[in-house]
């Protein structure tokens, strides 16, 4: 998955989901894990009396972040050169690749072991360490997965979340050595992941992971995560690189402790999550002796910039939002050709991106409101795809017809006489439709898409206003 | 009370009755309704397909028709219009930097009331007096349960109405995948979370399935007249204004 995975294709979201809703072992598998996350989710947040306060104490911690970025990051970057590590920055994905890629050829080794990093995903990292001849290993075992199957992330937090057990044993049967017979229970499929994964730990002498957070005031960084494979990496290599987008710093130390109840409770429906790693720079004698922390850019400052649209910029990745949405829950993530699915991934592609690639996604919602309920940090994702929506049509909108449409019905419904002249015409053209049911399939776009599925509504013959009027 | 009824553009058009039995209810606990014929639309499909320029003319309208009159609430059949109006408002005079618009939507919005938390919330009225014999579910939707939080007013309503069998939807709180211009735009997704929704309703052997919004109640009548499921679908107003005759 490449940066340019983004890119709009030919018919963007709704094209994509047509063709993903046709595969009905997709759409089993991910209404079978979606349903039980969302079901488990539920149960972990009721245990807490508090929860609604600790999202919006989450959701004002992380406006402070945002609203003083700068201040904070420089912070962050003095504490972690202090602490013995060292900080560079990237503007973009190329010189992120670059400087991760750099500083591999300087410790002389040809192969790494990563942590799950959605932001390593999103600037292309192993593919651009694949053309420098630096092999990068998934250790998390639904990366690993999907590495194995040349497949790509479909969901935020369970990466392999559209294939089933009985797949995975497949693959693992014919891609892992010394796998040829396996049983598809949970317990063989991670052994058989372990023994595989524990020998690369051990010889591993370079590892690259991504944040969950970074304290600014103390320069520690943090991930989490529930296999342990992230705590080899992050102890056992003698060089470590850590690759963060710049809207992942916290101020204080202090601030973990809401985000590590919020966080598990909401991704992996947990009270509080196997493996939380922090580290400090560098300890002589104990983990990395090398730690370099590498800040990305790629589009965040620009978010920054849209007051109505940096809200996404709060997000923490728990994917909570993807596991309740009924788009997602249909469509899978791969529709969304974005490492960022689900409703998170139709705010922050397009605007990471520009407007111009994934500018169908704002649309890949029915504003039903589920996701905004559950984000641990409150951010207000429908008003936020609203925003979007609005801003794609101001900037052109590619869709003549509507926009006509849109622009007629305005100035009819601003006057009440010529409201209800469009009243009766559309009446009376809907109950001709009604007595000759294939004219919708002739009607134009919107009408034939509606009546697809579903039967047109039959307008009556006398509407509110005039039942009104004769009363 | 004098009460002002939004009929919101798609419930005079296309689903009148829900409105009449609106009027109905309210007259048989009262009060006066009063239908100011100058109201149109509230804007929210322009606001929400991405016209807010265009949606903010029909604010306009819309503050003009029932900031004035006097009325002590404005009451609509419809959840999503009026969480249009109390929430979309503010956002899109916000948005727009209009202060002054922002003053008026605040003057107005609070008294914008969507019928069942009005009867519950505002009246304290439970029990309309209504007779309905008929298996029932009762599909939550959207912009009611989450914008509004309308919660078990509707079911609290639905309970009191006399010789009413009230059975429960699985997955109630699974958007019918109606959306506005979601349905046309992404047609197959729309449909696919449409044939879920009617499922569930099929399965539930009601006679008749029930919200608070004609939108969704059209989406979900379309789906299940094209499966020719036997199930009508009725707004709550209408369950509520029936009487034993």
């Amino acid at each position: 998955m490449t940066a340019g995975a983004a890119d709009e294709l030919g018919g963007g979201f709704p094209e994509a989901a047509r063709a993903a809703l046709r595969n009905a072992q997709l759409r089993r598998n991910l209404r079978f894990a979606t349903h039980t996350i969302r079901d488990k989710r539920a149960r972990a947040v009721a245990e807490l009396e508090d929860w609604e306060e600790l999202r919006e104490a989450g959701r004002q911690i992380k406006q402070r972040a945002i609203r003083h970025l700068d201040r904070h990051l420089l912070a962050l970057e003095k504490a972690v050169t202090r602490a013995g590590g060292e900080v560079h920055w990237a503007a973009d994905a190329a010189a992120a690749n670059r400087i991760v890629g750099d500083l591999i050829d300087a410790t002389g080794s040809r192969e790494v072991v990563k942590v799950k990093s959605i932001t390593t995903d999103e600037i292309g990292l192993n593919d651009a360490l694949a053309r420098r001849g630096i092999a990068a290993l998934e250790t998390d075992l639904a990366e690993l997965i999907n590495q194995l199957a040349g497949d790509s992330a479909s969901h935020i937090l369970v990466p392999a979340i559209h294939r089933n057990r009985a797949e995975i044993r497949e693959l693992f049967e014919t891609r892992l050595p010394g796998c040829e017979r396996l049983d598809d229970s949970p317990a063989a499929l991670a052994e058989a992941a372990r023994k595989y994964l524990r020998e690369r730990f051990l010889s591993a002498r370079v590892a690259v992971s991504g944040a969950n957070f970074a304290v600014a005031e103390t320069g520690t960084i943090c991930v989490v995560e529930s296999e342990g494979n992230g705590r080899m990496c992050t102890t056992l290599p003698q060089a470590l690189i850590t690759v963060m987008g710049i809207e992942k710093v916290l101020p204080r130390l202090a601030d973990l402790e809401v985000m590590l109840q919020l966080l598990p409770r909401s991704s992996t429906a947990e009270r509080m999550n196997p493996y939380t790693s922090l580290w400090t720079g560098v300890r002589e004698g104990d983990g990395p002796q090398q730690f370099h922390l590498v800040l990305l850019d790629a589009g965040r400052t620009n978010v920054l910039a849209d007051q109505a649209g940096r809200e996404a910029l709060h997000c923490i990745r728990c994917s909570a939002c993807l596991n309740v949405c009924p788009v997602y829950e249909r469509t899978g993530g791969h529709a969304y050709g974005s490492v960022y699915p689900g409703p998170i991934g139709a705010i922050l592609t397009p605007q990471l991106h520009g407007l111009e690639r994934g500018r169908s996604l704002p649309w890949a919602s029915s504003l039903c409101g589920a996701c905004y309920e559950v984000c641990p940090v409150k951010i207000d994702i429908p008003s936020v795809l609203v925003h979007l929506r609005s801003e794609i049509v101001r900037r052109g909108s590619r869709d003549h017809g509507e926009r006509l449409s849109m622009r007629a019905v305005a100035a009819a419904f601003g006057r009440p006489g010529r409201y209800r002249l469009a009243q009766r015409a559309g009446g009376w053209a809907g109950r001709v439709v009604a007595r000759h049911p294939r004219l919708a399939q002739l009607a134009p776009g919107p009408l034939r898409a509606w009546s697809a599925a579903r039967e047109l509504p039959v307008p009556p013959e006398q509407t509110f206003r005039d039942w009104w009027r004769g009363r | 009370m004098r009460i002002a009824l939004f009929i919101t553009c798609l419930g005079d058009t296309l689903f009148p009755e829900a409105g009449r039995a609106t009027v109905t209810v309210l007259e048989r606990l009262g009060h006066e309704v009063a239908f100011p014929e100058e109201q149109t639309c509230c804007g929210q499909m322009h606001a929400n397909s991405g016209y807010p320029t265009e949606a903010l003319g029909l604010v306009r309208r819309f503050l003009e028709v029932f900031g004035e009159g006097g009325f002590d609430a404005v009451v609509a059949p419809s959840g999503s219009c009026t969480a249009m109006v109390r929430h979309g408002y503010a956002r899109l005079a916000a948005e727009a930097g209009d202060t002054e618009l922002a003053r008026r939507v605040d003057a107005v919005s609070g008294r914008v009331f969507e019928l069942s938390e009005f009867l519950v919330g505002q009246l304290g009225v439970v029990d309309v007096g209504a007779y309905f014999a008929h298996r029932v579910v009762y599909h939550p939707s959207c912009h009611a349960l989450r914008m509004l939080h309308v919660a078990d007013a509707p079911l609290r309503l639905l309970r009191a109405v006399r010789g009413i069998e009230l059975v429960e939807l699985d997955e109630a709180e699974s958007c019918c995948g109606f959306g506005g211009t979601f349905a046309v735009k992404n047609p197959d997704v729309s449909a696919a979370m449409l044939s879920d929704k009617v499922r569930a309703v099929r399965d539930t052997g009601a006679e008749v399935c029930t919200a608070l919004d004609s939108s969704c109640l059209m989406q979900i009548d379309g789906g299940l007249r094209r499966m020719r499921a036997g199930v009508r679908t009725m707004h709550l107003s209408e369950i509520l204004a029936s009487v034993q005759t």
